[in-house]
């Protein structure tokens, strides 16, 4: 059926561990190449840890899934290179509405915030995504993909991890420091261990079928509550790249998987919902049931599970590849310094606590849109219902109309690695939230201020400062730290300071946005993690304050750490 | 955040206010009932879950909202 898009196919090679005498070690082996394998080893790489990669296919996600991905993780993709092709290749979309029954209630237009350089979201097929990680991967000498090699045994220890794979020409084991596990929603490897992932299965299907359009279709999104052609169910419309448009039908629990997948049933029901005239192909269909739920513990000795494998999400709002590439970007740093002998191994730990918190987050907010969308009792469907007749006329119950909400990073406020506010600032950037991004420029040039970030810590500090010498002295006294650089940014209108004075990277703030992002006054400064989280702020430049925090953000001050 | 504790913090407006406060208490129950008055259960029912979310938005603060419904809900225990 699939006309727009072939799956590439990559090859199978031979590695030279399958030849070794002795059992070959890795620090790192990552199991599975789906969107949250292939970005562990994109993170390890650029913070200098090789990786291998193990993928039982030999190809990219068959059939588009995930189809809308969020600010957050595209932030992320641009940190490891291949954000701007995503972009490119993906759709922007703002505009959207809603349809009850025989009625549209209401349009929206998500007008876009100014001064960043990545949208809201966009909608780009899973498999384009998994490509363009896959191409940014084999730039890399440090990452290690292998295809067509399959985990079908682990034995985990204190110490190291041992693993069995099977490919197509014979089978070999390999050991390592740390198995990050990333083999999606029905993880064999959880299973292998005893462990559990636990929640709510939702008594419901849905029929997910990509289409292309013939002729021209507006590029909004329509989501249909209890419409004619799919009565007492909901319906959903957007656009993907290529033409290729995305349906999601409920089906209700009762429906019969195999014959509403077949495409004489599919047709009819499709024509009804585009309108007689619009001519479209079927480019691929397959029906789920969804479920959210998760594992108590992240961690298993030194077996660490990552994206579906550890928490699973039903499709409305769109988190489980976005919130699987957040949970990532929290354990590589981690991973990379403990590695290094950086940070107690305790840090370890802390990816467990701050992505639960980030699981549970997604989870309830998927499951709220779940409840909105296909109500449970009798009840609530008659809140939803009239609900969405009031939403007709009054702006204030559109606000209750629940399709899926955006995904968002979480905060990491209560994290034993964040150090609590003290001075006064205002603005949403406490510690523990994703830094934001603005316009900045480097030299002559324009920039990003995302762009400057991550990978290692950076204290971000504002140079208009009145006595120029203090803070000369504080900075002095961070230059030297290895995992730690210097933004210095000048306030619109100063004139920047000679950059051989500088113990860092100077940017200036010509649009005034920083500061107003950030509250910057003279001296204020940021601490960021390598993840680009806010760890500390301050009024004022401290280098004890700054290594303190540091300290803190390693997970020194764990308890039992070294 | 203020730490102090006055004798008036009981009155303060993000908790839900159960002294008397219609303006017309009898005028509001006349009315309420007479909405309902020519509809049968399924209607009311409709109307009821739709003067909820109108007044609920009304109020706005969850707090509020939240001590409402823990209040209704004791009464069905
Ligand atoms: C219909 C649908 C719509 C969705 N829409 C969205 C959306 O809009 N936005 C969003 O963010 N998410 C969405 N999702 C969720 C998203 O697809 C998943 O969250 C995402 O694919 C999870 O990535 P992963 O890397 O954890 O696992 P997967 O993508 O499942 O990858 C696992 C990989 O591991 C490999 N593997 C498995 N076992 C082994 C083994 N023993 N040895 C070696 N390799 C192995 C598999 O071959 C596979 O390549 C949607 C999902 C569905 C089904």
């Amino acid at each position: 059926m699939q006309k727009t898009y072939t799956n590439p196919v990559y090859d199978y090679r031979r590695s030279p561990d399958q030849d070794a005498t002795s059992t070959p070690h890795h620090p790192v082996i990552i199991v599975g190449a789906g969107p949250c394998g292939l970005a562990a080893a994109l993170d390890l790489a650029l913070q200098g840890i090789p990786s291998v990669i193990v993928d039982d296919n030999n190809t990219v996600s068959v059939g588009s899934r995930a189809i809308c991905f969020a600010k957050r993780t595209l932030e992320i993709m641009d940190r490891y290179g291949c954000g701007e092709r995503m972009l490119a290749k993906g759709i922007t979309w703002q505009r959207g509405k809603v349809f009850f029954q025989q009625e549209q209630v209401y349009e929206f237009d998500l007008l876009p915030e100014d001064h960043h350089k990545i949208p809201a979201f966009i909608n780009l097929q899973q498999y384009y995504f998994e490509e363009y990680l896959v191409d940014r991967v084999n730039e890399f000498a440090e990452i290690d993909l292998r295809w067509k090699t399959r985990v079908t045994e682990v034995a985990t220890g204190e110490d190291q991890t041992s693993i069995s794979l099977t490919t197509p020409d014979g089978d070999y084991r390999i050991t390592c420091d740390y198995l990050l596990v990333a083999d999606g929603a029905n993880s064999k490897i959880r299973d292998m261990l005893g462990l559990e992932s636990k929640g709510q299965v939702f008594q419901d299907r849905f029929l997910i079928a990509d289409v292309v359009m013939k002729a021209d279709f507006p590029t909004e999104r329509w989501f249909w509550f209890d419409p004619p052609f799919n009565p007492g169910q909901s319906a959903l419309l957007h656009r993907q790249a290529d033409d290729v448009w995305r349906i999601d039908l409920q089906l209700g629990w009762d429906a019969d998987p195999e014959e509403e997948k077949k495409e004489e049933n599919i047709r009819p029901r499709l024509q009804q919902m585009l309108g007689d005239e619009v001519e479209f192909e079927l480019e691929w269909a397959s029906v789920y049931t969804f479920q959210c739920r998760k594992m108590d513990n992240f961690i298993r000795d030194r077996v660490i599970f990552m994206g579906d494998a550890a928490h699973q999400v039903s499709p409305f709002g769109a988190r489980g590849a976005n919130g699987g590439v957040q949970t990532v970007e929290n354990l590589a740093w981690k991973v990379a310094r403990v590695l290094r002998g950086e940070a107690p191994p305790q840090l370890l730990q802390t990816y467990n606590d701050e992505r639960q918190h980030g699981a549970d987050e997604n989870i309830r907010n998927s499951t709220r849109s779940t409840d909105f969308i296909s109500p449970k009792n009798h009840i609530s469907r008659v809140f939803r219902d009239e609900t969405l007749k009031l939403a007709k006329n009054y702006p204030f119950a559109r606000s209750l109309v629940n399709s899926g909400r955006l995904s968002l990073p979480c905060a990491y406020t209560d994290s034993p690695l964040i150090t609590p506010e003290q001075d006064d600032f205002a603005g949403p950037l406490c510690p523990g939230t994703v830094a934001r991004d603005a316009p900045c420029q480097i030299g002559t040039e324009p920039g990003w201020l995302l762009n400057q970030l991550g990978n290692r810590f950076v204290l971000l500090v504002d140079l208009g400062m009145p006595r120029a010498d203090d803070l000369k002295q504080e900075l002095q006294a961070l230059a030297d730290l290895p995992d730690l650089d210097i933004i210095g940014v000048c306030p619109a209108g100063m004139e920047q300071p000679a950059a051989a004075d500088f113990p860092g990277l100077l940017i200036s703030d010509s649009s005034g946005v920083i500061a107003e992002r950030y509250d910057l006054q003279p001296g204020s400064s940021y601490l960021l993690r390598p993840d680009q989280v806010v760890a500390a702020r301050w009024r004022d430049c401290s280098a004890s304050n700054v290594k303190q925090a540091l300290r803190k953000a390693l997970g020194f001050e764990l308890e039992n750490a070294a | 955040m203020s730490t102090s504790h006055n004798s008036t913090s009981h009155l303060n407006s993000s908790h839900l206010n159960t002294a008397p406060n219609f303006s017309d208490a009898d005028g509001f129950y006349a009315a309420l009932t007479d909405a309902h008055r020519e509809l049968d259960r399924d209607q009311s029912e409709r109307l009821n879950a739709r003067l909820i979310l109108l007044l609920a938005n009304h109020i706005g603060d969850s707090t509020i909202l939240q001590e409402a419904l823990q209040v209704a809900s004791e009464l069905e225990r």
